[in-house]
């Protein structure tokens, strides 16, 4: 494992005060590698998304350690001071549907990151349509999300996850939608796009058709992570 | 950076089109509405400009002859014209009633006026000016008369034998003009039977009949019936004169009210047609209100409608303002729409008003000004709820 993509030491989450605490995550220790994509399971209830809110600097985890890349990122407590800038330019996202922005056509959708960034315009285009090009929806670049087929949609939320080169993405089940074919497909996408740009890839998944596909495995019980080795041959 | 406001609204832009005509059509209501007032206060305008007086004298204490009723003899012109300043003075009457020609009555300020004198209608559009000394009229095109119609008033007819145009009273009713002698007639005539009842009365009065004094009695019957009285006189002033000292003179020699033009126009605008203003006023305000609460629903709505994408764009890194920008200008886009709508409506539909519906480019300016004020602070809503939206519940679970 070259580097450190991500890496999460004893982090914790606790809700509410006194009676009501309900400690979402108790011990989560995981590390994810520059290239790698990784499977996060575990049953509803167990912190999942919890975690993913967390990594994502949606939400403030109430102690640990994060390091992204070579920087800490958290040390019981934030120290980055724009966590805004930091989702933006540093964690790509990728959610359970798509959730295009169904007023810009593809190219923009993938293109409005970099744009954020402060990237021109012109220079955003041409990122976005290298990234539709490489994810094969290149031929519906000025298409409207809603004329896409939902794996096409789910291809272009890929791009724009990866649009501004984040060290990580974070995927939240983003196969649920989709078939088998399209499910495995996906997978076959987020592996090239980690590999071709050395991004750490975590998919939190129920996808029992995914989970073999996965090197490498975090489980996730009564908010603790448990490492397996998973069947992937990646 | 790409407009985000401006992509939504191609996005959905018959949406946003029909709501902007609906807005429109309301703003349209609200800009037709300050154009009645303005046309209200043009129509009192144009009346003083008409009547080609520089002083009105009326009745003592009196506010006459437009807002109150004003009573003077038919003699105080000649007193008026010997005073120093004063070129020429008429007597004029102002009677507003129903003038009938045919089976149709229109209503119209019946004005007596001495043809030459103040009070004449200053340009006609077709025919010509009265000649005769009875039963002639020229008419405002607006009351539908044409070039020899019969006009029906009171118990006589009378020709129209010229046509003027923006000769309407304060309220917006248009204009006969008549010959004095007839006006004065018009104005006071009782009919037939109250004429011999009158007599009647008079004649067994043993104090108006008496043996003695022949003729008496001939003398106060004619009196009886004929009037002398007419409601104002025009003046108009010398060269080089000031208008303000001859009304004072006016006013202290002749125990008559006299007035200038800037105080007639304050009688009209601020005091005879203040309670009209007032009651559009009143709407205008309510329109707004209503406008602000339909632009506030609407684009809080549409932001409704949007709470995923924004948590979405907040998630990914969108800054707020970049996102209260987009409603806000969605919001003065639709304002946008919405008076270029009524704008327009009000130009097309202003001409069939009955009244005159005056819409000054100033008062379009300030009403574009409104509305983007009014859409602004509508949006402000939405944009809370925008800025409240939490970029988490981007992320299920």
């Amino acid at each position: 494992m070259e580097g450190f993509g991500i890496h999460i030491a004893g982090l914790r989450k606790r809700y509410g005060e006194g009676e009501a605490v309900v400690n979402a995550l108790k011990d989560v220790t995981m590390t994810v590698a520059p290239g790698e994509v990784v499977g996060l399971i575990g049953p509803s209830g167990s912190g999942k998304s919890t975690l993913l809110k967390c990594l994502g600097a949606v939400i403030e985890p109430t102690a640990g350690r994060m390091t992204l890349g070579d920087e800490v990122i958290f040390d019981d407590g934030w120290k980055i001071p724009d966590l805004r800038a930091l989702r933006r330019d540093r964690i790509g996202f990728i959610f359970q549907a798509p959730y295009l922005i169904p007023f810009l056509d593809v190219t923009d959708n993938v293109a409005l990151l970099p744009m954020l960034a402060g990237q021109p315009n012109d220079v955003a285009r041409r990122r976005a349509r290298a990234l539709l090009d490489a994810l094969d929806v290149g031929h519906r670049a000025k298409a409207q999300p809603s004329q896409l087929s939902g794996g096409e949609q789910q291809r272009v939320a890929i791009a724009r996850a990866l649009a501004n080169q984040p060290p990580v993405i974070l995927a939240d089940e983003p196969t649920a939608p989709l078939d088998s074919e399209r499910a495995l497909g996906v997978v076959r996408i987020l592996n090239e796009m980690a590999g071709q740009f050395r991004t750490a890839i975590i998919v939190v998944t129920h996808d029992e058709k995914i989970i073999p596909t996965f090197k490498r495995i975090y489980q996730i019980r009564d908010g603790k992570t448990f490492e397996e080795k998973g069947q992937g041959a990646g | 950076m790409i407009s985000l406001a401006g992509r939504d609204i191609l996005h959905s832009w018959p949406r946003f089109v029909l709501t902007g005509v609906g807005l429109g059509l309301l703003i349209g209501v609200t800009l037709t509405m300050a154009g009645v007032y303005r046309g209200m206060v043009d129509d009192a305008r144009a009346l003083l400009n008409n009547s080609g007086a520089d002083i009105w004298v009326v009745q003592q204490d009196t506010q006459g002859p437009y807002a109150e009723s004003s009573s003077i003899h038919d003699d105080a012109y000649r007193s008026l014209r010997v005073l120093p300043g004063v070129a020429r003075a008429a007597s004029v009457t102002y009677l507003t009633m129903q003038v009938r020609r045919g089976d149709i009555d229109v209503r119209a300020m019946v004005v007596g006026f001495e043809p030459g004198q103040p009070g004449e209608p200053g340009y006609l559009v077709a025919g010509r000016q009265i000649t005769r000394s009875h039963y002639e009229a020229v008419a405002d095109v607006k009351t539908g008369f044409q070039l020899g119609d019969t006009l029906r008033i009171r118990r006589h007819d009378y020709r129209v034998v010229g046509l003027t145009r923006r000769m309407v009273s304060s309220g917006g009713d248009p204009m006969v003009f008549i010959p004095l002698k007839d006006a004065q007639e018009a104005q006071f005539l009782k009919d037939n039977d109250a004429i011999l009842g009158e007599r009647a009365r008079t004649a067994a009065n043993p104090a108006l009949n008496r043996p003695g004094v022949p003729g008496l009695l001939e003398a106060l019957q004619a009196s009886q019936t004929a009037n002398r009285n007419v409601n104002a006189v025009l003046v108009q002033v010398a060269p080089g004169a000031d208008t303000a000292s001859v009304a004072g003179e006016i006013r202290r020699w002749k125990h008559l009210q006299a007035y200038t033009r800037p105080q007639m126009e304050e009688i009209l605008v601020s005091k005879l047609i203040a309670t009209s203003a007032r009651q559009i006023g009143m709407f205008l305000v309510i329109l707004a209100i209503v406008s602000a609460a339909i632009v506030a629903f609407i684009i809080y709505t549409m932001t409704l409608g949007k709470i995923r994408e924004i948590a979405v764009l907040k998630l990914i890194g969108t800054r707020n303002r970049t996102i209260a920008g987009m409603i806000l200008q969605q919001a003065m886009g639709l304002g946008l729409i919405g008076f270029m709508v009524g704008k327009t409506a009000a130009t097309v539909w202003a001409p069939f008003f009955p009244k005159y519906v005056l819409l000054e480019p100033g008062d379009a300016a300030r009403g574009l000004l409104v509305v983007m004020v009014i859409c602004a602070l509508a949006s402000t809503l939405a944009i809370r709820v925008a800025l409240r939206v939490d970029p988490a519940t981007a992320i299920g679970g």
